[in-house]
């Protein structure tokens, strides 16, 4: 089963004794508050978890690989991620 | 923008203490940590998802002597876009 809003939720209710309705809207908050931060171009950078990083990509040829036709991606900005050390450890101790 | 920066945002947006808005920060990532630890699939509508990989071991290089190097079979963080960020970060 995946980890899902809902879950978190419940531990914010738990460990912060928050009711759900606001629990609800701290974590919304935190996550538009991201959403805010790489929207404008700004990194964010989460010690012990990871970095999320805005990426510009360039314009490239591509082609459409169910029709073989050519055509040119624009540039574009995407989201990456680049996990911390502590966290691969804690993904890789059993 | 960093952890602190971000409890900051979220204290003074949100209408909570530091201390809470400290915590709600730090669930949120522990979360997402414990999951991906216990090999769990995460996934927050709207922001990403990630889900673990796990590579074989395989033999290396390493590119600055040649050296052959065994590298042990690993665990890594898959991350993916959300629709959402995806659309908003590049408008």
């Amino acid at each position: 089963m995946a980890i899902t809003k809902a879950d978190v939720v419940e531990t914010i209710c738990v460990t912060n004794g928050f009711p759900k309705k606001q629990s609800i809207e701290a974590l919304e908050t935190l996550l538009e508050i991201i959403k805010q931060t790489l929207e404008s171009g700004e990194d964010v950078l989460v010690s012990g978890f990871g970095k999320f990083c805005v990426k510009h990509k360039k314009k490239r040829k591509g082609r459409n690989p169910a029709t073989g036709e050519d055509m040119m991606l624009r540039s574009r900005k995407v989201v990456t991620f680049r996990c911390s050390n502590k966290l691969k450890n804690k993904i890789n101790t059993k | 923008m960093n952890k602190l920066e971000l409890i900051s945002a979220l204290k003074a947006e949100a209408n909570i203490s530091k201390f809470e808005a400290a915590k709600v920060v730090q669930i949120f990532f522990d979360s997402m940590a414990d999951a991906m630890a216990k090999g769990e699939r995460v996934e927050i509508r709207g922001l990403c998802s990630f889900f673990v990989k796990k590579y074989k071991s395989y033999t290396g290089r390493n590119p600055k002597s040649g050296e052959k190097v065994i590298i042990k079979p690993k665990k890594l963080p898959f991350f993916k876009s959300g629709k959402e960020l995806k659309e908003r970060v590049d408008h």
